[in-house]
């Protein structure tokens, strides 16, 4: 058994009880990177000797508070972490190594003393739903190499997965947390847009954007969630709301909740056996004395078509700001234009150019009220189609991807087959509230299944709650690839 | 279909600040024009009532007070940047 198989409050009560050391935890996570990370290719960027510091000061320091008090974690390449090399996975940023700042939630990680293991791969600028559009290379499923791990938050959910980590960091947009979580056999959790602080994460879609964490358990997940969540006078975004302790909601107790279940999720390209995993799943919490009923979320199809009008113009405004006169790459040109257009040509990838083309697209002018208005429109009847059923039900469940893992190479020809991936995850965040993806099943190729639990706005808490009285009925989520032996 | 020609793609690049060669010009054509088509689906949906929203939270017009506070220095600024001189950030011209 690995010393990542517990929970972050055993693990407390271990270094609490001295049975272990920072350094031993610290020594784990770079022991299995070393065993494992040249298959799974999670780490952009490590920190070893920063962190091996960090532990050695941590168990000589008198005082060991901290609510993740030496718990090895890795982040994603999108957020800003002072001093070390932050990417986005992007040729762009190659050589930003130096950055100014801490995102906001790295300040409040550190302040609880997590340690950073390292940074993590990505597609470039979150832009992807497999993590072949990272600019570096390509993170594999430690489930099995041949497969994605999911994206855009790869790294984060592999490197969770195959037990380099404790917990992990990822970003979600469209899916990025969940998506990966579910390909991967993890717990990823995107909080209510306005609930953690977007300060610092490098901005794809802001209106989109939220950080969240990726876990092995339900349990670390409610306890990092309540570590970064709050109001952040950084983020003008981020809600003046009180963060509730989330890991008080893991009661066990779904007795009378009321679950629905829309048949748009169950449809048309949703794989036989992720169906089968799903109703199983419903069968789990009618034992637990739960509800459910079937409901319509008429407005699903147009979900991917309004994402990514929405996004790609918010992106292309966003990364605007890579024009090579800060920070980040700068092409040789003889004058100021052909410098722009050659350093943003040559430092972004493929995926990234083609986002922002069709972002400009849509923004441009006698085109803006025919997609991009037209689009945000719609996204009012999606949030409505949430609100609606949020009346008179607690959460909405269904599966997480239409699909477990694909293999690499098998969708990068066609951008549309890549972004329906996301059909099931993207409503989340055009409505704006909170989603989870918890493991619930193998399929007949032994990867993962997810099941996704959707809640009300701020409801994290209902949320953890069906989510952790799953995971307690069933032993999914102990289940651990096989790559480079126990893990 | 909706086709966007090369011609658009070529326009589009320059208010994106993107250099496209001709064979990427021609890719972009065919797979912007698809997933623009694609988009398309939205008109199928009558919303001349619906009012747009930009975000899903309920947060409007979020004000702080205006008092100074400390930021980063003209030195911090600037260790990250591919050319200064003089401690401004140095470009190539901008005047022909």
């Amino acid at each position: 058994m690995s010393l990542f198989d517990h929970t972050i409050r055993e693990l407390e009560e271990k270094l609490h009880n001295k049975e272990i050391k920072v350094a031993d935890l610290v020594d784990a996570s770079y022991k299995r990177i070393h065993e494992v990370d040249d298959q799974v290719h999670a780490f952009l960027t490590l920190n070893e000797e920063n962190a091996r510091t960090a532990a050695q000061e941590m168990d000589e320091a008198a005082d060991k508070s901290g609510s993740l008090f030496g718990i090895p974690a890795g982040i994603k390449d999108n957020i800003v972490t002072k001093a070390l090399r932050t990417t986005c996975a992007s040729k762009m940023l190659d050589n930003f190594n130096d950055p100014l700042y801490d995102a906001t939630v790295m300040k409040k990680l550190n302040e609880q003393n997590m340690i950073t293991i390292g940074k993590l791969n990505m597609d470039e600028f979150a832009m992807g739903s497999s993590n072949e559009n990272s600019g570096y290379f390509i993170t594999r499923n430690p489930w099995n190499t041949d497969y994605v791990p999911g994206g855009s938050s790869g790294g984060s959910a592999a490197s969770v997965a195959a037990g380099e980590v404790l917990f992990s960091l990822g970003s979600d947009t469209g899916g990025s947390i969940r998506e990966p979580a579910s390909f991967c056999g993890v717990v990823g959790m995107k909080p209510t847009y306005g609930r953690v602080s977007r300060f610092g994460l490098v901005a794809f879609a802001s209106s989109l954007d939220q950080i969240g964490p990726i876990t092995r358990s339900v349990e670390d997940n409610a306890r990092v969630l309540e570590v970064l969540a709050g109001q952040d006078p950084n983020d003008s975004t981020s809600a003046h709301l009180e963060v509730p302790k989330y890991t008080d909601a893991l009661t066990n107790d779904v007795k009378g909740m009321k679950i629905a279940v829309p048949k748009e999720y169950l449809g048309e390209g949703v794989s036989p056996e992720v169906k089968e995993a799903v109703e199983k799943a419903l069968k789990v919490y009618e034992s637990l004395g739960a509800t459910w009923e079937e409901v319509s979320l008429p407005h699903s199809k147009y979900a991917v078509a309004t994402y990514y009008i929405i996004a790609s113009s918010e992106a292309s405004s966003n990364l605007a700001r890579f024009d090579g006169v800060r920070y980040g790459v700068r092409a040789e040109a003889d004058n100021m234009m052909d410098m722009f257009k050659k350093s943003r040509s040559q430092g972004f990838g493929e995926e990234v150019k083609r986002r922002i083309m069709l972002g400009t697209f849509a923004l441009s002018s006698g085109y803006y009220d025919a997609y991009y208005k037209k689009a945000q429109k719609v996204r009012t009847l999606m949030k409505n189609d949430y609100d609606k059923i949020f009346e008179e039900y607690d959460v909405v469940i269904g599966p997480t991807a239409p699909t477990p893992a694909f293999k690499v190479g098998e969708k990068t020809d066609d951008p549309l087959t890549m972004y329906a991936s996301d059909i099931l995850t993207i409503p989340v965040n055009l409505a704006g509230v909170p989603g989870i993806s918890i493991p619930c099943g193998l399929s007949d190729d032994g990867l993962p299944i997810g099941l996704q639990i959707i809640g009300n706005h701020f409801d994290e808490s209902t949320v953890y709650r069906a989510a952790h009285a799953f995971e307690q009925a069933t032993d999914h989520h102990k289940k651990r690839p096989q790559i480079g032996g126990a893990n | 279909m909706t086709n966007i020609s090369k011609e658009q793609v070529k326009h589009v690049a320059d208010l994106a600040r993107l250099e496209v060669s001709e064979e990427e010009a021609d890719m972009l054509k065919d797979q912007l024009s698809e997933i623009i088509t694609y988009a398309e689906l939205l008109n199928e949906l009558d919303t001349t009532d619906v009012e747009p929203i930009t975000h899903a939270s309920d947060l409007k017009n979020v004000l702080r007070k205006d008092e100074p506070a400390s930021w980063i220095t003209k030195e911090e600024a600037l260790k990250n940047a591919p050319d200064q001189k003089d401690g401004l950030f140095r470009v190539p011209s901008i005047l022909e």
